[in-house]
């Protein structure tokens, strides 16, 4: 009998010890696919954020080195620059990549570093308990905006792949989301996009993956799915943002 | 080799790390070291497999250190005070990963913006962790361009032997200064081997991980132990430091770097006046050495320790000294550079 689906070898036996209905898991198991795809995991070198998924180095199966809050990008660059022959990614949250680590991403990105990130946008601090992120909507509650965004004192959420895609080093930039399997099977594209960008030596790719976090948004797995649809998306619009002319 | 060639103090950090084998620069220009940032652009954009880059700001180049440390390349930053400030995560990560880097602090006057003017109050930020957490950096203070470029090669072996990162703590004078060197050729030592640990890709082997946390409290407590135990040795066997005139002094300064440079013009100035005063120079900051000091206190009553800081590694001196004797302390900062004549009067005052 022919296997039609199996444990991506890039993932580890370690089950996700991510909330139930948390998109961290199946972001993790499509970059999983596309080095599986691409042949890379033993030459891959992985970078996680500080955020819920720290946890990164124990589910992916190729090295991994856990960067400060916010300075993956710095420390893929320093792996890329040193071992330009392996396959770099970061792995990062919304208030890792936009927050303390936007001066990091901005100019990873610009100096066209021929690395993978993929943004995980839950427009939230998952692994804090649920704080303001810098792509938190207008209105939405969390725990350090209690009676909503209010815009006029706390800015509008920032659109990171239209704002890096800005910048001429960039070559791969798209937003998807995993709420439904139709979107889960253009994410699955997209990531591998990203990966093919950088395989064949043309620079900077990121891949914004809208997510849930149901524990802090106080919803249950099925209605995260649906807010994230009817809020994030129409803020956030899906689509990709750059190509390079090749991997289109 | 064996030649000498006159250069001034920053590049030649840089030619030193070179040959040492450092290919991978990552820096932020700050005075008093840009020279050194900008030679390691110079060299290694043109050289095979090495790379320079100029990182948006001093964190992003000590992350970028950490980046390539773990792949297990000779790899260095430097930097001036304030911008070594901002590396301190940074390089608490490192220490904590346990990987080699050499980080340069070519420090000048403090607090704040400070002035571009030669400093030693970054003191306690080098020697006692710097950044947050129980660690320690292994410090080395050259005090002439010589012996920069022998403990910037020594740097990278230390770094490797204990998988620890390495600080070079100068100051804006010793950068700036020209004097005539020579590249030694150095005698191949054995290190240990880097690919238990080293991100290199994990064909035929067990993926490598670098996770500087644990969320167990006693797993990491084990971590610190750890690291501990690598201090200590290192305060078994890697204290070094330089005397002069211990026997017959009737004081003895203490003093390290640019200051003990100094001090050395004030032992003869002072010997014309009928004078005996002693020097003992650490250059290994931390480890300290304390024992050396320790026993010349029983020996010599009157100590005074010469700092351009208000009074940093004094403390260190007095504590290996434990209250056997008094310990003096004169100090100017801010960027002032204390001179002979003021010296000579400071210690004159001590031996009426
Ligand atoms: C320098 C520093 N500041 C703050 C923190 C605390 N912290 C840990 S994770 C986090 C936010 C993570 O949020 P995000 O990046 O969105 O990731 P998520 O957990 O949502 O996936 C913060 C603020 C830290 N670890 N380091
Ligand atoms: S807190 Fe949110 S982001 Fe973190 S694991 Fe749980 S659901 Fe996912
Ligand atoms: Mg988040």
């Amino acid at each position: 009998m022919k296997k039609v689906f199996e444990r991506p070898k890039s993932l580890t036996k370690d089950p996700f010890t991510y909330c139930p209905g948390c998109h961290h898991g199946i972001a993790h198991r499509l970059v999983a696919e596309a080095l599986d795809d691409f042949g890379v995991r033993e030459k891959t070198i992985g970078v996680c954020p500080v955020g819920c998924s720290v946890f990164a180095y124990v589910f992916f199966d190729c090295d991994m080195i856990c960067a400060a809050h916010g300075r993956a990008p710095a420390v893929a660059t320093g792996i890329k620059k040193s071992k330009p022959d392996s396959i770099v990614f970061t792995y990062q949250g919304d208030g890792d990549l936009a927050s303390i680590g936007t001066a990091e991403i901005v100019h990873a990105a610009n100096r066209g570093e021929n690395i993978t990130v993929i943004f995980i946008n839950n427009a939230i601090y998952g692994m804090t308990g649920g704080q303001m992120a810098p792509t938190t909507l207008v209105g939405q509650v969390t725990q350090t905006s209690p009676y909503g965004r209010d815009p006029k004192t706390m800015g509008y959420p920032i659109k990171v792949a239209e704002m890096l895609s800005t910048l001429k080093g960039v070559a791969y930039i798209s937003r998807v989301a995993l709420s439904k399997p139709a979107y889960i099977l253009k994410a699955k594209k997209a990531i591998k996009k990203a990966f093919q960008t950088q395989v064949e030596g043309k620079g900077f790719s990121l891949v914004e993956v809208l997510s849930t976090c149901p524990t802090n948004w106080g919803l249950s797995p099925i209605e995260a799915n649906k807010w994230l649809e009817e809020n994030m998306i129409p803020y956030f619009p899906l689509g990709e943002f750059k190509t390079p002319e090749e991997v289109s | 080799m064996g030649e000498k060639i006159l250069m001034k103090g920053n590049e030649a950090i840089g030619e030193a790390a070179i040959r040492a084998g450092c290919r991978f620069y990552f820096g932020y220009p700050i005075t008093p070291q840009s020279e050194l940032t900008a030679y390691m652009a110079k060299k290694l954009l043109k050289m095979e497999d090495a790379a320079f880059v100029q990182a948006e700001s001093e964190i992003a180049a000590i992350n970028m250190v950490y980046g390539a440390a773990a792949t297990g390349v000779r790899t260095m930053t430097s930097s001036s005070s304030p911008g070594i400030s901002l590396k301190q995560e940074g390089i608490s990560y490192i220490a904590c990963a346990e990987l080699p880097c050499v980080i340069v602090n070519m420090q000048r006057g403090g607090p704040g913006l400070g002035s571009i003017q030669p400093g030693q109050a970054d003191y306690f930020q080098a020697t006692k962790g710097g950044g947050h957490g129980d660690y320690h950096l292994i410090v080395l203070a050259p005090s002439s361009v010589q012996e920069l470029v022998d403990l910037t090669m020594n740097a990278f072996d230390l770094a490797d032997k204990y998988t620890n990162p390495v600080m070079i703590l100068g100051d804006g004078l010793i950068g700036q200064m020209m004097e005539a060197v020579e590249f030694k050729e150095r005698k191949k030592i054995s290190l240990p081997d880097k690919e238990r640990w080293a991100l290199t890709g994990c064909k035929g082997r067990e993926k490598n991980y670098i996770v500087p946390f644990n969320l167990d409290p006693y797993e990491m407590e084990k971590t610190n132990f750890k690291i501990q135990k690598k201090y200590n040795e290192l305060k078994e066997k890697e204290v070094r430091y330089e005397t002069i005139n211990l026997d017959n002094a009737d004081l003895i300064v203490v003093a390290y770097g640019t200051v003990a440079r100094i001090i050395k013009t004030v032992i003869d100035n002072a010997k014309k006046e009928g004078i005996n005063i002693g020097l003992i120079r650490p250059i290994t900051l931390f480890p300290f050495p304390d024992k050396i000091i320790a026993e010349t206190s029983e020996k010599i009553n009157k100590f005074l320790v010469v700092e351009m800081s208000l009074g940093q590694m004094v403390e260190d001196v007095k504590l290996a000294v434990n209250g056997r004797v008094e310990v003096n302390f004169y100090g100017r900062v801010g960027g002032v550079i204390p001179t002979q004549s003021e010296i000579l009067n400071e210690i004159k005052k001590y031996l009426k």
